[in-house]
């Protein structure tokens, strides 16, 4: 786990880390950071707690509490990934317990967009890769070189071409993934959007 | 791509800018807030330096982590009073709405928002919650976002997010006697699986959609997100401008023709096209209840628990977890399975024509011994309703606990959950792992109709025998 937390910032191409699998389809934010570490009023907390319930469960033997994993930062996983409830507090969890960039079949919308705002990139791979990696991860450590630009995986022995929402890839290169910024520069838009709305007309105000 | 849907335009009307990452810029016509996934982003805005853009835009309540049997402040849990005291004060500071508890405005966010009038046809509706996807059911395209997007509209108005592909679900014939909206919202799920709606927003549409009250489109909308799709819409009809007529804050009378006017032209064109159409035949569903772990995994209420053979090997693999956990058995009936804890209440199904049906239920009836029963009220106007028709009594006579509005032990973010496995027949949304507060607590999802004929003979029991007798 990551003591010192600091929050990514500015454009990026490559990230390199150690691999940690965890398998399983439809793994749910609710799994990811239980409700009850959600009354908090920042996220400081939170990495510690990362599923919580799940390591508990399996009493040492999760992924995330194997000595092995301590350093990883690139997290592969099964289908339908963070699904369920909005709560950033999921990715921000896996943030703070150190992982950078995730690797999956497939994941949640809301998760998805999450992820992309606070800055992990989510990759997608098809079930036979995702394969190979988890079994290769069985038996011996991965540490994969992503590169943004060429959206590939590489480690001494395996190479895979990533795929990754072209608008995603293009705000990581760019640096310009910290949206707030970039919405306020079209104040005239966003002030002539609202007094042509027709709903703002027709209604007294709230 | 799909053309001329409602969603196709609601989509173009509030298309600020493309980004130049490729993003469209969307404008946010009512943003809703609660205690959970806005301190952060408050927060974030002070950092920023930044002022809340239109403060007339947000509305907040309270809901999640208040209690439901004390509500006197402060709350006994320090966390909830910290939670619930800061977002008093974000409130006060930008000048932002609140309808706080004892207000008589308070209550789950998805179920104030459409009582008071705020959520309209036409509208992009954002809120830090998954199940904003509710407010769909009057034709507005409505969706859950995290806390930096909630963090982007305060100080924006606006969001940066891709355009969804749009899906109709055609659901034919009408549902029959005993089946409901959950019912019917739980079968496309099972049948479309939990996935199938990522990238996608939900079109409910034909002869079922159309009989539906709009608080059954609203649990229909609700759980639209439960099948991957982050938003899910009905196109506004005559029910939809009769149940806004006249509320708090819907269109003041001079303006009520135009906006009906308006509303109509958002409809779905005759000739829209879609990404993908989906038939549902609604007179086939059963009363339907979950057995698993994900909202998908339900079966009829005379099915069976189906066996690792009789699932789709893409989704085996949940399906072993599930029975792992559940600790029920593949080829085991899921009637009469033991029940410790039935629950009323949530976004999904806690507002009062559920409360009502119910109520119908558990008239002139005790639950059984051993359960333990309690109906949370979806607001504080829910729970107006209901006393005032004498609910609220009923409910008690049969044994149940009568409580205060709020989210409670859908997620159990309060002082509501579970206790070690026990099972729950859930009225709510949610049937993960944990989810009800206890780590291997157990959560059967169902309509509030099959939750209180549980509680009456506490075990799975099909409503529809039980009303027969």
């Amino acid at each position: 786990m990551n003591n010192q937390f600091k929050p990514p910032s500015g454009g990026f191409s490559k990230i390199n880390g150690k691999c940690i699998s965890l398998i399983g389809d439809d793994i749910d934010t609710d799994r990811i950071i239980p409700a009850r570490f959600l009354k908090c009023i920042n996220f400081d907390s939170l990495g510690q707690f990362v599923f919580d319930d799940d390591r508990k469960a399996l009493k040492g033997d999760h992924p995330f509490d194997l000595d092995d994993n301590k350093d990883a930062s690139i997290l592969i996983v099964n289908c339908n990934f963070g699904c369920g409830s909005s709560r950033e507090h999921a990715p921000q969890a896996l943030m703070r317990w150190g992982i950078k960039a995730i690797i999956g079949e497939s994941f949640a919308d809301i998760f998805y967009s999450n992820c992309i705002a606070i800055g992990i990139p989510c990759f997608t791979l098809s079930k036979k890769s995702i394969t190979i990696i988890q079994k290769h991860l069985e038996n011996k450590d991965l540490f994969f070189e992503i590169d943004l630009f060429k959206s590939t995986a590489s480690s001494r022995d395996l190479k895979f071409n990533l795929e990754i929402k072209k608008t995603s890839r293009k705000m990581f290169l760019s640096g310009e993934w910290d949206t707030t910024s970039k919405l306020i520069e079209n104040n005239d838009l966003i002030e002539k959007k609202l007094n042509d709305l027709p709903y703002i007309k027709f209604n007294s105000s709230i | 791509m799909s053309q001329n849907t409602l969603f196709d335009k609601v989509w173009e009307l509030h298309k600020v800018a493309n980004l130049p990452g490729g993003t469209d810029q969307i404008f946010i016509g009512l943003h809703l807030i609660h205690e959970v996934t806005s301190p952060q982003a408050f927060g974030a805005l002070k950092d920023k330096n930044l002022k809340v853009k239109f403060p007339s835009r947000t509305v907040a309540t309270v809901d999640h982590i208040v209690p439901t049997d004390n509500q006197s402040r402060p709350f006994q849990d320090n966390l909830a009073e910290q939670m619930i005291d800061t977002l008093e004060k974000n409130c006060f500071d930008n000048k932002i709405k609140f309808f706080n508890i004892g207000s008589g405005k308070q209550g789950i966010v998805h179920v104030v928002a459409p009582e008071l009038g705020l959520t309209q046809p036409g509208m992009t509706i954002a809120c830090g919650d998954s199940h904003t996807s509710t407010h769909g059911a009057f034709g507005s395209i409505a969706f859950g976002i995290g806390t930096s997007q909630v963090r982007d509209i305060l100080a924006s108005q606006t969001i940066a997010m891709n355009k969804l592909k749009v899906r109709q679900i055609w659901c034919e014939n009408k549902l029959s006697n005993g089946t409901y909206a959950k019912d019917l919202v739980l079968h496309i799920i099972n049948y479309l699986g939990v996935k199938a709606g990522v990238g996608y927003a939900y079109e409910f549409a034909g002869p079922a959609i159309s009989a539906l009250s709009m608080e059954e489109r609203m649990t229909i909308c609700n759980m639209s997100i439960e099948g991957g799709a982050r938003c899910g819409y009905i196109n506004p009809d005559e029910k939809t401008f009769s149940y806004i007529k006249g509320k708090l804050c819907s269109p003041p009378n001079k303006n009520w023709d135009k906006a009906i006017k308006w509303w109509e032209s958002l409809q779905s064109d005759e000739n829209s096209i879609y990404d993908d159409v989906v038939k549902i035949d609604a007179a086939k569903v059963e009363p339907t209840v979950t057995w698993g772990i994900t909202p998908g995994q339900s079966i009829g209420v005379n099915q069976k628990i189906p066996t690792l053979e009789e699932i789709d090997p893409n989704d085996q693999f949940i399906a072993g977890e599930a029975y792992e956990y559940m600790g029920f058995k593949p080829g085991q009936p899921i009637k009469d399975i033991p029940i410790d804890v039935c629950f009323i209440g949530s976004c999904t199904n806690g507002r009062i024509s559920d409360l009502r049906v119910a109520a119908q239920v558990l008239k002139n009836h005790k639950i059984a011994k051993h359960i333990k029963a309690f109906v949370v009220p979806g607001s504080e106007r829910v729970a107006k309703e209901a006393k005032e028709e004498g609910l609220d009594k009923v409910f008690m006579n049969a044994g149940f606990q009568w409580r205060e509005p709020g989210c409670s032990m859908c997620l159990a973010m309060n002082s509501d959950k579970l206790i070690g496995n026990q099972v729950s027949a859930s009225s709510s949304n949610r049937n993960f792992k944990g989810r009800q507060g206890s780590p291997n607590g157990r959560t059967l999802l169902m309509s509030p109709a099959m939750v209180a004929v549980a509680a009456i003979k506490g075990k799975v029991t099909d409503v529809r025998d039980f009303l027969r007798k």
